[in-house]
């Protein structure tokens, strides 16, 4: 019977988050708030009941955080690390570069000076994807076979390569991201502070060279990250 | 996403277009060289030299004021339907906004010409270009405010500011005055209440503005209302409420009944208190003037802040200022006055 309630809840846990992800994505802002209110409040009393339900049925072994993280396999870490290394880089790029070319597209009607010069924006932007295709590079060439399927014969070594390969993709990808959207908004100020008055621009690009360097501190701590990583037998 | 992480994505082009537009706006300098001409000839010629390039050697009609009137309301025209043209929502409500307030004058000098038994063909040449709608041309039959509302109005974006003003008393003069006022207090209040919804910078740019305007009207309400027959209590049905004086020195004006008594109303806000105090150098500036200043100086503070919906606001009631500031030069060197020509407000 209580074995019932938790499957139950287990489902409507997962399907619960499933509608605040899906209504905060696909519908329109002020729509999805009443829906993300009301499943926000459904996952937490959910939560709040499996969790008192495990308790006191002593099934509190039955959320097994180490069966977890060794029945899942240390390829599927490495390649998430290298998913995400390079699509949340992307992501931070591109968002950068739309912010910087929207305005100078717009600043460029009326002060056509300020087309080719600003271009300097959109290049620190599109360093930040290169960072990210550069570490997803090295860090897919450290995944190697191995031959083992259990937890003891798969080994340590393995494991701790597939959570650095995973740690290395976050760092980079997280880092790229926010150094992309960065560089777009600062980048975007200097393109219109240029269109006003032509001698802020140099000023203006010494803020987004310091705005790009943060970037390279994530390169540079994946690269530490992944050092003393050996895959294979 | 709207703050200024995703304000780009739908905005960003047409945000650099108005900065790049508002590079052009006259400075002290421009003005300093328009007020030494003679002649109408010669601020043509100086005009060539700013951003408004061809704008009066366009065409072979006389050099007039009033021509010269013509052009520049043309140009704020073109500049505004491009930007309206490209925008996405939330900037083209935004947009459709900044318009309903000449739609209300519009709708007004309608009416009132229709009393005086105008023609419809003359009033439409007058009326502002940026407020036209599909049935200005019907306004003039109506004789009641509920049939305006019903018959006309209720298929144009006015309809919602049509609550409180909506009677069956028939329509003369002093009644379009009324809901002249009515529609605007509606309207500014709804503005307000978009502004104040959209959040973050424009908000902060926004409010402070459209709070100015409400109080602007008060007390221009206010003064006007003195010697004719509206009294306080109809006075307070016009006061729009989005403003700083909301809600005491609404109720204290109400109860003004002459000039000195505003001015103390006045005087429970700092910078009301500036506008309305008398300057020590003695200079002839009418309180309106002194508003026109204020609001100037307001909306040149919108383009300190980037990702916002309130340069464009700001840009075209610079726009307008400038235009009121090139006539009033042309009029005083037209008319030989060359001791007021001053008085222009300097934007930049």
């Amino acid at each position: 019977m209580y074995l019932l309630i938790l499957q139950f809840s287990d489902k409507f846990f997962y399907s619960s988050t499933a509608c605040t992800v899906l209504s905060r994505t696909l519908m329109h802002p002020t729509h999805a708030d009443n829906y993300e209110n009301v499943s926000i409040i459904f996952i937490l009393h959910w939560w709040c009941f499996s969790g008192i339900c495990y308790t006191i049925f002593d099934l509190g072994f039955r959320f097994d955080v180490a069966w977890f993280l060794t029945e899942t396999s240390p390829f599927m870490w490495a390649n998430l690390g290298i998913g995400l290394a390079i699509s949340l880089s992307v992501v931070g790029a591109a968002w950068g570069i739309y912010i910087t070319g929207s305005s100078i597209i717009g600043g460029g009607v009326k002060a056509p000076r300020i087309k080719t010069k600003n271009l300097v924006s959109i290049i620190f932007c599109e360093a930040v994807a290169i960072y990210g295709i550069i570490m997803a590079i090295v860090i897919s060439n450290m995944a190697e076979n191995f031959s083992g399927t259990t937890p003891e014969t798969i080994g340590a070594r393995n494991y701790q390569a597939g959570y650095s390969m995973f740690g290395a993709g976050l760092t980079v990808g997280f880092s790229n991201l926010f150094c992309g959207i960065c560089v777009g908004i600062v980048g975007s100020g200097a393109a219109l502070a240029d269109a006003q008055n032509g001698s802020l621009f140099v000023k203006i690009l010494i803020v987004e060279i310091f705005g790009s360097a943060i970037g390279l501190f994530g390169v540079i701590v994946a690269i530490l990250q992944t050092s003393k990583v050996k895959m294979g037998d | 996403l709207g703050s200024f992480y995703g304000f780009n994505v739908d905005h960003g082009y047409l945000e650099g277009l108005v900065r790049g537009l508002k590079a052009g706006i006259l400075t002290r300098s421009d003005y300093h060289n328009l007020a030494q001409c003679d002649t109408l000839e010669d601020m043509k010629l100086h005009l060539q030299s700013t951003d408004y390039g061809s704008l009066l050697t366009a065409g072979n009609e006389d050099l007039t004021v009033s021509l010269l009137d013509n052009r520049l309301k043309g140009t704020i025209l073109t500049e505004f339907r491009c930007l309206r043209a490209h925008s996405l929502p939330p900037l083209s409500t935004f947009l459709d906004y900044i318009t309903y307030s000449y739609m209300i004058d519009n709708v007004v000098l309608l009416i009132t010409g229709a009393l005086k038994h105008r023609d419809v063909e003359e009033l439409l040449p007058r009326c502002h270009p940026l407020g036209t709608f599909d049935q200005m041309a019907a306004v003039g039959i109506a004789r009641t405010h509920a049939e305006l509302y019903s018959a006309i109005l209720v298929d144009t974006p006015l309809a919602p500011f049509f609550q409180d003003a909506v009677s069956e008393a028939n329509l003369d003069e002093m009644g379009a005055e009324i809901m002249r006022n009515k529609l605007y207090k509606a309207y500014l209040e709804a503005f307000y209440a978009f502004c104040w919804e959209r959040g973050g910078a424009t908000r902060d740019i926004m409010c402070p503005i459209l709070e100015f305007e409400a109080d602007r009207r008060s007390f221009i309400i206010t003064v006007n209302s003195f010697g004719t027959d509206l009294s306080g209590g109809d006075r307070r049905a016009l006061y729009p409420s989005c403003g700083r004086l909301y809600p005491e020195g609404l109720q204290l004006l109400a109860r003004a009944e002459d000039h000195e008594q505003v001015k103390a109303v006045a005087e429970y806000y700092p910078d009301y208190k500036l506008i309305f105090s008398d300057t020590e150098d003695g200079s002839s500036r009418t309180l309106e003037d002194r508003f026109f200043e204020q609001e100037v100086h307001l909306n040149t503070l919108a383009f300190l802040d980037q990702f916002h919906l309130g340069v464009f606001y700001s840009y075209i009631k610079l726009k307008e200022q400038e235009a009121r500031n090139i006539v009033w030069i042309a009029e005083c060197v037209t008319q030989r006055q060359k001791s007021k020509i001053d008085n222009y407000i300097p934007i930049f």
